[in-house]
């Protein structure tokens, strides 16, 4: 296994996710094999080669700094799992 | 003839000539959806009160002599992660189960006002990650040329929804193949854009460096027509590119003289079905016949694009999805006991299995001590790889390949192991690693019966040739005017 299942306890700490034993021994064998494969990748030589950072031959974009209306809250919080005085509340965060 | 069997540029027409009315288009449309959305669930939201009511608007206007634009009263499936105002979007995912967007994508705005009719949001694999729309949270699409086959994915919903005429023409997104791949299983037109043609503005985004919107529909005249509609720079997307609208029903001449077409034969050797093979040499056969130039062309680097396609998409979805905590909007767990634990128990409630793997997978290549082997590196490979495509446009004008080395499988075959449903990808992720814009049209049939799609590789903003050479081969084979005779 290329990845191990302690790395794969990491990443998913990382990525803010719950694994069951089965889902963590599933995603190691997947993912090891994913990797393996993705490996070939080592073989290219890539020496002075520009990584690619935008497909297009577009910098900073600006626009006017315009104050515009934006959109009504009260649609906005139809979207929120708990909301209270057109606010979204969440646990409390700081002791 | 049935008026969901005609299409969109004749239906439009149709309507324009008042030889038919907006609201008979939308009766046998929806009656047409009540008899075979139960077998093919394509659709995951259907609009019917809405695009009643958008029908008697349009009418009306048409009645008062006004001009209702070039889809004006023609029903559109939209794909479930193009956001809708006040029509949920839920990427098929339980994460977004309950999503309504506050505003319209661009292509919506843009589709509204050429005056299309929305019918429904389509199915798809979940946050458009999968390719064969099984990693749907909500149902399984089943393909109309075989009910017990994949319509392909990720757009699967919007291809099939096409292919057993529920509607006249579909928006679906394009990541790695997402609209070729379906287009080709379900022998239906789709085409992706080159990278900065059609804003993605509320489009949801899964890896927004390779993301693109695109059409599907029944012809390739039809698809220009959308392109028309959805082309364009849009401020609101700063990876717009800043070119003037073009009419691409200009380009659609029969012909192929004096072009060349690219043939990588390298690439198409290994891993390809024979039936596909031979649809693919029988395509080349009838370019040559057309008259097109055949040149054998030379693409190195491309064999390594899904490796470095896995790597960059992961990379970016799993910063993109990082969005969904629970907090603001989509699913949040009940009870938790803490901070960290509502997020933790949210998006492992709220994704599913692939979402996750891909999330993982992403995050590994992204975190330190693998950055530069695994991130950096793909994405000097995908210089390489762009730079092969430069060089082999400058020997041809399109290039042809199969858009899938196998016809639509079976539910369940391919869920167990990943990588070989990654594989489905290897003829289309190259497209999107470079940007380029690229079409698959019907190109024949296997054994069985199952519809093969030929795809053709434009250069970037090159849509109006791709068109051309698709329309040609469109006018000179029959393939598009078989339908699936399950439904």
């Amino acid at each position: 296994m290329s990845v191990s299942k302690e790395e794969v306890k990491y990443i998913a700490r990382l990525s803010k996710l719950y694994l069951t034993e089965e889902e963590l021994e599933k995603n190691t064998h997947d993912l090891s094999s994913i990797i393996d494969f993705a490996n070939e990748l080592s073989s290219i030589c890539v020496d002075n080669v520009k990584p690619t950072a935008h497909i297009l031959d577009i910098q900073n974009v600006f626009r006017k700094d315009e104050v515009e209306p934006s959109y009504e809250r009260e649609k906005i919080l139809q979207n929120a799992p708990t909301k209270d005085a057109g606010c979204i509340t969440v646990p409390k965060v700081v002791e | 003839m049935e008026l969901y069997r005609f299409t969109l540029t004749e239906i439009a027409k149709k309507i324009k000539n008042k030889e038919v009315t907006i609201h008979e288009v939308l009766d046998s449309v929806f009656s047409r959806i009540e008899e075979v959305e139960p077998q093919i669930a394509a659709y995951i939201t259907l609009m019917r009160k809405e695009a009643y009511e958008r029908a008697d608007y349009l009418q009306k206007k048409l009645d008062q002599g006004e001009d209702i634009g070039v889809l004006g009263g023609v029903p559109i499936a939209i794909k479930d992660n193009i956001c809708t105002s006040g029509v949920k979007t839920t990427c098929a995912s339980r994460m977004l189960e309950n999503f309504v967007p506050v505003y319209d994508a661009t292509v919506i705005k843009n589709l509204e006002e050429a005056g299309a009719i929305f019918i429904g949001k389509t199915n798809m694999d979940e946050f458009a990650m999968g390719s064969s729309t099984e990693s749907s949270y909500m149902k399984k699409t089943k393909n109309p040329w075989d009910l017990e086959k994949v319509p392909g994915g990720s757009s699967g919903g919007s291809a099939a929804a096409i292919a057993s005429d529920m509607a006249f023409a579909a928006l679906g997104s394009d990541t790695g193949g997402s609209i070729r791949q379906p287009a080709s299983y379900c022998s239906v037109v789709g085409l992706k854009p080159t990278y900065g043609l059609v804003s993605r503005f509320g489009l949801i985004a899964f890896a927004s460096s390779l993301d693109q919107i695109g059409p599907f529909a029944k012809t390739v005249e039809d698809t220009a027509l959308m392109l028309n509609v959805i082309a364009g720079h849009d401020k609101k997307d700063t990876t717009s590119a800043p070119i003037e609208k073009k009419d691409y029903t200009k380009a659609l001449q029969n012909t192929v003289k004096g072009l060349t077409i690219g043939i990588p034969t390298e690439f198409v050797k290994e891993g390809i079905h024979e039936d596909v093979k031979q649809a693919y040499d029988q395509a080349i056969e009838t370019f040559k016949d057309l008259g097109a130039t055949i040149k054998e062309i030379q693409l190195d680097y491309i064999k390594y694009s899904l490796a470095t396609y896995y790597i960059i998409a992961t990379a970016e979805a799993s910063s993109n999805l990082g969005r969904y905590d629970g907090i603001r909007y989509g699913h949040r767990a009940s009870d938790f006991k803490d901070i960290d634990d509502l997020y933790c128990k949210s998006r492992s409630e709220g994704f599913g299995a692939e979402v996750k793997r891909r999330i993982m997978l992403g995050t590994y290549v992204l975190s330190a001590g693998y950055y530069d082997a695994y991130y950096k590196r793909a994405q000097q490979v995908r210089t390489l790889i762009i730079e092969n495509f430069k060089k082999a446009f400058e020997t041809c004008d399109v290039i042809l390949m199969p858009t899938a080395p196998k016809t639509a499988f079976r539910f369940g075959e391919k869920t167990e192991n990943p990588l070989e449903m990654y594989l489905e990808d290897i003829y289309t992720v190259p497209v999107n690693i470079a940007g380029l814009p690229a079409i698959s049209i019907p190109g024949g049939f296997d054994h069985e019966g199952m519809p093969i799609g030929i795809q053709l590789i434009g250069n970037a903003f090159g849509e109006e040739t791709l068109l051309q050479i698709a329309y040609t081969f469109e006018q000179n084979t029959n393939y598009h005017e078989r339908k699936p005779n399950k439904i």
